[in-house]
């Protein structure tokens, strides 16, 4: 078992990110880690680039990801995987999803969101994995289950076990919502075989 | 060892650690302003019971309320982030003074890097000039043990104590452990007039007991088991505090540390041991050189800002490049991408007013602190101005009387609800007294909505949640003696620019009270308003809903090619789409658009 890793998760505010490094954290600290989780919120919210560091090991006094040390990017979306390539190193696994949110300067014509941009990772031989969150999420009957289904297909590169996450979940998840979560987090993960 | 919430282990935030912590103090009364970093303690405060906790309209307010219930005999407690400090400056300085009777521990959530603020001021000099103590914590777990001992603190040194956090403590989540909680005194009446009224003479008497506190504080620092030497191997020593010790720690694992949970006054004997036993000694510390400067006044040789950035937040890479530069290796670089700034959502009330202004090129915007900042970015590029809460009042009337004749219809003010509660409203008083042409446009949309939707003094719920007394805003305008108060709904994009050019151009003081709900109040999303949708066969790519900057309306580019096969005219640039998903249904685009191109759906 992995001793201790850093786990960045990023993307693009009302994405639900925050529920998605919550139920990642809880699932390290049953799994006997000490956690610290870091993010900002404010400003940050309002449709901005959102990110979350999760750190876990024997004892975690930084709450922050060095550059160059994050094991697993969570990108929410495409661009959000690329931005933050300056915290991955050559052995860092992206699970990235394949949805496009426009920056404002795409959205209003005066840029163009760059094509195959993914690539710029893959040249450096980091290990990429494209998922449909939204599929998966649509194929359970629940759109605002993506973010579950992230947490799925990156829970492959952990050595947590699949059900220490389903437990999570129960624990943590609103009764209603349960059920889906945790087909959501079934199916994420078996979009990735590694 | 699995984490386990019935052995008494919790996963909280910093701020939620720091709510729990005084709640076990035993504290009774709390009181602050909202804050980015600073918000969710009060919100969690809440909770317990046995804690009366309320939104004060400024920090100010809030503190004098605290200071008022330590007076009456409890521990209390005001929250406020770094900028808040400065509104309360007045009673905190005089308040050191005075002591209380009940312990008394203010808060300031400090904003490093400016996540989310309009400067990175360090707090930690508030201690030095208003001769209190100061703890701080470098993680929540730290957070709520320190919690108590601040309020130990302050009732056995008689005086208020500062408690410093910054944006890597309130928002990191960490592991606590739960407490018992202590009682605390209950409240009664006493008189202690010399101590409690600052008559010159009183408070001369008053000005000798903080020295002989002061000096109670420094030699009390020496034994304080929130300052600690944790020993190490190298030549090299840190003194460290706050989240830099959580940096130094992952940078320098094996080297001596002199970890300071007292940051003011400093334990002198302890760093001149600490600095004895290490060949080098480096201060790493975020933004100034406070504990660098007091040390090396000590007389004491040291780095510190000649080695470690005095702007911004630290990290461990930070720390370490900074310390030892050929240490770090090759980093991938960044890329240059499209940036996502954050923006006004979709459905957003502000966008109707500042889709307004940005037609009025001749016009300066003196803006304030709130989600609608973001009106000053494009496309809107509506504000010209924007320094601090409540300011965009007074600014504005200011320019008037330097400007006289020449900026007549020329000057307007944008401020919030919550900041015009805040301190807006004084600055509005002084412009109907002083005779200012300047127009006020207060957005009113009905909540606190910047920091995350807390209750404010018009909004009609308390701090719970629970119906209060809503002040009315125009009669508040009229009854300071505005001449002109007229409300409008944002939304009306049409007859809001109307009522825009009026009103700027009426040469008496006048307000615009904007109204309607923020978009994402959970009463407003509930509603479900029906999305708008795009009639694309209509779309002339004339580009005007696009100019609302709506992060639900994309442009999507054609050739002149592309757009003949859609069958547009071959000059059609491209046209504008909207993502059903993201429209909150405002109608703000539908009504700007001349072309029955866009509809409420359902309608077109």
């Amino acid at each position: 078992m992995k001793q201790s890793g850093n786990i960045l998760f990023s993307g693009v505010g009302g994405q639900g990110i925050l529920l998605a490094s919550e139920l990642t954290a809880y699932a390290q600290l049953q799994a006997g880690f000490d956690v610290k989780k870091s993010e900002v919120h404010g400003m940050a919210q309002r449709g901005g680039s959102v990110e979350a560091h999760l750190r876990y090991g024997e004892r975690i006094y930084s709450p922050l990801i060095e550059p160059g040390t994050a094991d697993i990017l969570v990108a929410f979306e495409i661009l959000e995987a690329v931005r933050y390539l300056p915290y991955l190193h050559k052995d860092s696994a992206v699970v990235v999803n394949t949805q496009k949110i426009l920056p404002p300067a795409v959205a209003q014509g005066q840029m163009e969101y760059p094509d195959n941009i993914l690539e710029e990772l893959t040249a450096r031989s980091i290990n990429v994995v494209a998922v449909d969150a939204f599929a998966v999420a649509k194929e359970v009957g629940e759109l605002r289950t993506a973010n579950v289904a992230m947490v799925g297909a990156m829970s492959n590169f952990l050595s947590v076990a699949p059900q220490v996450f389903l437990d999570v979940i129960d624990s943590k998840v609103k009764p209603a919502f349960r059920e889906v979560n945790k087909q959501a987090f079934e199916a994420g993960r078996k979009l990735v075989y590694n | 060892m699995a984490f386990d919430e019935n052995d008494n282990k919790l996963w909280l935030s910093g701020n939620e650690a720091i709510a729990l912590g005084a709640w076990e103090a035993g504290v009774k009364v709390a009181s602050g302003y909202p804050g980015t970093p600073s918000t969710e303690i009060m919100g969690n405060l809440v909770k317990y019971d046995g804690v009366y906790g309320e939104w004060a309209p400024n920090e100010k307010v809030g503190l004098e309320v605290a200071i008022g219930a330590s007076f009456a005999g409890v521990r209390s407690f005001a929250t406020m982030k770094h900028v808040g400090l400065n509104v309360a400056a007045d009673p905190l300085f005089t308040a050191a003074y005075t002591g209380g009777r009940g312990g008394l521990v203010v808060l300031t959530a400090d904003d490093p890097q400016m996540h989310s603020s309009q400067n990175e001021q360090d707090n930690r000099n508030y201690a030095f000039a208003a001769k209190m103590p100061m703890l701080e914590p470098s993680d929540p777990a730290e957070a709520k043990a320190m919690m108590r001992t601040a309020f130990e603190l302050s009732e056995q040194l008689d005086t208020p104590v500062l408690f410093r956090i910054t944006t890597r403590v309130a928002h990191v989540k960490g592991v606590v452990e739960k407490g018992e909680p202590v009682a605390g005194a209950e409240a009664g009446l006493e008189k202690m007039p010399a101590k409690f009224v600052m008559l010159p003479g009183n408070a001369r008497m008053r000005r000798i007991e903080m020295e002989k506190r002061m000096a109670a504080a420094r030699e009390l620092a020496e034994t304080l088991a929130e300052n600690r030497t944790e020993e190490g191997a190298g030549p090299r020593g840190f003194i460290c505090a706050g989240t830099s010790y959580n940096y130094v720690k992952e940078a320098f694992p094996e080297a001596p540390v002199l970890k300071l949970g007292m940051v003011w006054p400093l334990p002198e004997q302890m760093i001149r041991d600490f600095a004895a036993s290490v060949d080098e000694l480096v201060i790493v510390e975020e933004l100034d050189p406070f504990l660098e400067t007091h040390i090396k006044a000590m007389g004491i040789d040291c780095h510190g800002k000649d080695m470690i950035p005095n702007q911004g937040e630290l990290n461990s890479f930070l720390v370490r490049k900074s310390v030892e530069p050929d240490s770090v290796g090759e980093l991938f670089a960044p890329l240059d991408l499209p940036m996502r700034p954050p923006n006004m959502c979709a459905g957003c009330p502000h966008r109707g007013i500042f889709y307004g202004l940005s037609k009025m090129k001749d016009v300066f915007v003196s803006g304030d602190i709130g989600c609608y900042t973001l009106g000053f970015l494009p496309p809107l590029s509506a504000m010209d101005s924007c320094v601090c809460m409540g300011a965009s009042v007074t600014i504005a009337h200011g320019m008037t009387k330097a400007l006289g004749k020449e900026g007549e219809g020329k000057v307007v003010a944008v401020l919030g609800d919550s900041t015009f509660m805040h301190s807006g409203m004084t600055g509005l008083l002084n412009a109907v007294y002083n005779e200012s042409y300047a127009t006020v446009i207060i957005l009113d949309n009905r909540i606190t909505a910047m920091t995350g939707h807390q209750q404010n003094p018009a909004s009609g719920k308390n701090i719970k949640g629970e119906p209060a007394n809503a002040i009315n805003l125009e009669k508040l305008c009229e009854s300071l003696g505005v001449p002109r108060v007229v409300v409008v709904d944002p939304h009306a994009i049409n007859a809001t620019r109307k009522v825009l050019k009026e009103e700027i151009a009426s040469p008496e003081p006048s307000v615009i009270i904007s109204r309607a709900p923020c978009a994402l109040l959970p009463e407003v999303v509930k509603a479900k308003n029906p999305p708008c949708s795009t009639n694309l066969e209509n779309c002339t790519g004339c580009r005007v809903c696009v100019g609302l900057g709506c992060p639900a309306i994309s442009w999507h580019p054609l050739t002149a090619e592309q757009a003949v096969e859609r069958g547009y005219k071959e000059k059609q640039k491209g046209y504008a789409m909207i993502t059903e998903v993201q429209c909150n249904g405002c109608g703000q685009c539908a009504e700007l658009c001349k072309f029955d191109a866009i509809g409420k759906r359902g309608e077109n």
